[in-house]
């Protein structure tokens, strides 16, 4: 399938992160459309889109909004996660440093369906860069009267709020979110209730991803029908694929869903000169790694699906036949185990014996047995803990152990950077030779 | 630096901010931080004190969170994203190379107090892998040798530019960015101009590819007819 910018149509204009630039190729126009019709037709016309949350879970937006419940008398809020932390997810964060209006312009469309007057953009505090961009973006928007009491003479009230975290994954997971947004230890909420019923300050809630939200504007200008046109029934639209890895041309590819691994190595160049791809990741480091037998199935969230893994993210990280499994998995495990928040004890304790465990096998000192003992702990983690975090945790190593079994053996007399020589696998191994 | 009264007051702006005033908690944390370089006792005490909290709730809060630090970091924090893209493709050997030129580990800080090195996780950066930070600004594409010219530039006090992002500032300056207040820098490092960034865009344009066709109208305008009708 042909690459279809849409997100990133005008990222080359040298002024794409302003008000004028956003504004020279239609931006804001929308606004009056979406406040001349019922709050309800805009969920309405959402729902007819199917497009499907781009924070991992692909869960439908128009569901979701319409779950809200109306005339309760609350306030409403909308929220966007703009946590981006995920382990090979980079598509919300040069969104923002590149079009942070169409975040700001798909708020205002949110929030108007949901009937929310305040709408907090919550961004990892380690971005300081996308934080301003996107600040800025709002200020021009109350500026030229798209943000403030009643906008353009609606009668409706948006107020947005940018607001910054301070380093920590867990605060991705939407309850999390929550608790961090309302000044406490950013840890994840028993659900139900759901946020669209008891969120924000216990209110009725909306959180969706920065790009689902930025996807608004022209799901809003160009109708349900022309965004089904691409994509699957059951996963309609466009995605902004983020290749990372062992290619030649890393980087942000906008194509429809559907799109295959095989067609999106293409753009990227390949595998980078003189090596062969050993495994990809198709969405974020919590979802189940492929192998090249599975590049030709589209990327869906069905087809992922019917291979035993997710979209995720819709982020797909490359490794070529330099990287050692084990020194890749025993990574991302340390990764959970730093990110884990505490609050239960199979995911604490889990990600704290993986963690030992998979150590043992990079440094080549792990026992037969502790190859099933790995196994053992992943399954008293998945399905037992308190959120995804878990599960994720415990995802990374039964793939890669079906696949790459006799590297997790020789993890138990040989250190993985004698097997792969940690050197040829950095993208400046053929300077360092020269 | 130290609190002053008008940390009081940016704090009560903050506060002001939001529905509810403690939803200010991870701003203002960033702004004491700021003001002092590290969350100290004292930083806890103005939030509490400003949100009605006590000293025990802030600190509760401030001790979660990787970015409040407790002991002073360097004039410019230093990170090599080392999760595992990153360090497969370079950021453990970059790792390596600034721990043994600086003679500091993960959360130290060099004796002149000009760098404080640590280890991050995945920086939403992975198509810039190797990815490095200084006072959290991007610093992408990395190799050996330009890591340890950027901190060798840093520790003499010449300008050092985000590679996506302004020249970069001193931990304290970026704190209070984060914090939510305005430094006029959201327009440096250009547009969408990075090659990363622009990789399927220029793709679709030399092989002359293009999202469809849009209809000639919003379908909303259509059904804004209909209600008036
Ligand atoms: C540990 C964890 C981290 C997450 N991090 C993010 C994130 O950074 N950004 C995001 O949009 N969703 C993240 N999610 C998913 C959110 O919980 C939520 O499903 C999503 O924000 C909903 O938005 P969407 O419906 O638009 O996809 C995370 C989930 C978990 C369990
Ligand atoms: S699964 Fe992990 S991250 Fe999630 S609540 Fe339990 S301890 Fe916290
Ligand atoms: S792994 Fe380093 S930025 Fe993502």
């Amino acid at each position: 399938m042909p690459l279809t910018p849409i997100l990133t149509a005008h990222w080359d204009d040298e002024d794409s992160h302003t008000i004028e630039g956003y504004r020279r190729h239609g931006g804001y126009d929308m606004v009056p459309v979406s406040f001349g019709v019922h709050p309800d037709e805009v969920i309405a016309l959402v729902k007819a889109s199917g497009l499907r949350g781009r924070g991992g879970a692909g869960f439908p937006t128009g569901m979701k909004w319409g779950f809200v419940p109306q005339n309760d008398g609350k306030p409403h809020y909308l929220v966007v996660n703009a946590d981006e932390s995920e382990p090979g997810a980079c598509k919300d964060i040069p969104l923002m440093l590149a079009n942070p209006h169409a975040l700001v312009e798909g708020c205002i469309h949110a929030a108007y369906a949901i009937r929310a007057n305040h709408a907090f953009i919550y961004i990892r505090g380690e971005v300081p860069h996308a934080i301003r961009r996107v600040a800025a973006a709002v200020r021009e928007a109350y500026s030229a009267g798209f943000l403030g009491t009643d906008i353009l003479g609606s009668g409706f009230d948006l107020d947005i709020v940018v607001h910054s975290g301070a380093g920590a994954y867990i605060c991705g997971e939407e309850t999390a979110l929550l608790d961090s947004l309302e000044g406490r230890r950013g840890q994840p909420r028993l659900k139900p209730p759901f946020p669209a019923i008891a969120g924000l300050y216990a209110s009725p809630t909306v959180i969706n991803n920065v790009e689902t939200i930025a996807n608004i504007p022209t799901i809003v200008r160009n109708g349900a029908d022309w965004f089904k046109q691409f994509g699957t029934e059951k996963s309609p639209g466009f995605k902004l694929f983020a290749v990372s890895g062992h290619v030649e041309r890393p980087g942000i590819y906008e194509a429809p869903l559907g799109t295959t691994m095989r067609e999106l190595l293409d753009y990227a160049g390949g595998v980078r000169e003189g090596h062969e791809l050993k495994f990809w990741i198709p969405g974020g480091s919590s979802v189940p790694m492929l192998l090249p037998e599975h590049l030709d199935t589209p990327l869906t969230y069905e087809d992922m699906a019917s291979l035993g893994t997710m979209l995720g993210t819709g982020t797909p990280m490359v490794f070529d036949e330099t990287t050692s499994v084990v020194r890749a998995i025993s990574r991302w495990i340390h990764f959970y185990k730093h990110e884990s928040c505490g609050k239960c004890t199979p995911c604490r304790e889990g990600t704290f014996w993986l963690d030992q465990l998979l150590d043992r096998f990079e440094r080549g000192t792990a026992a037969e047995t502790d190859i099933e003992k790995v196994d053992d702990i992943c399954k008293q983690i998945a399905g037992r803990s308190f959120c995804a975090l878990g599960d994720a945790a415990a995802t990374p190593y039964a793939p890669a152990l079906k696949y790459f079994r006799e590297e997790f053996l020789a993890g138990t007399h040989t250190p993985a950077d004698e097997l792969f020589d940690p050197v040829a696998a950095t993208v400046f191994a053929g300077a360092a030779a020269r | 630096m130290a609190l002053t009264e008008q940390t009081r007051a940016d704090a009560a702006e903050l506060a002001g901010r939001y529905p509810q005033s403690r939803s200010a908690l991870l701003p203002m944390l960033h702004l004491v931080q700021s003001a002092e370089g590290t969350v100290t006792p004292d930083g806890i005490a103005l939030c509490a004190d400003v949100l009605g909290l006590t000293n025990a709730e802030v600190a509760a809060v401030a001790t979660f969170y990787t970015m409040y630090k407790r002991h002073k970091v360097g004039r410019y924090h230093v990170g090599v994203c080392t999760n595992t893209l990153c360090a497969v493709l370079g950021g453990d050997a970059i790792w390596a190379a600034l721990s043994t030129r600086l003679g500091v580990g993960h959360d130290e800080v060099t004796a002149d107090g000009s760098i404080s090195l640590e280890r991050i996780e995945c920086q939403a950066a992975c198509t810039h892998a190797p990815v490095m930070t200084a006072n959290w600004e991007f610093l992408d594409d990395m190799d050996v040798p330009r890591a340890l010219e950027v901190v060798e530039r840093l520790q003499s006090g010449e300008a050092v530019f985000s590679t996506r992002g302004p020249r970069i500032g001193t931990f304290e300056e970026i704190e209070r960015s984060l914090a939510g207040f305005d430094d006029g820098l959201a327009g440096e490092g250009g547009g969408g101009k990075d090659s990363r960034m622009l990789a399927g865009l220029t793709f679709a344009k030399a092989h002359s590819m293009s999202a469809p066709e849009a209809p000639a109208q919003s379908p909303l305008v259509t059904a804004a007819k209909k209600t008036e009708a």
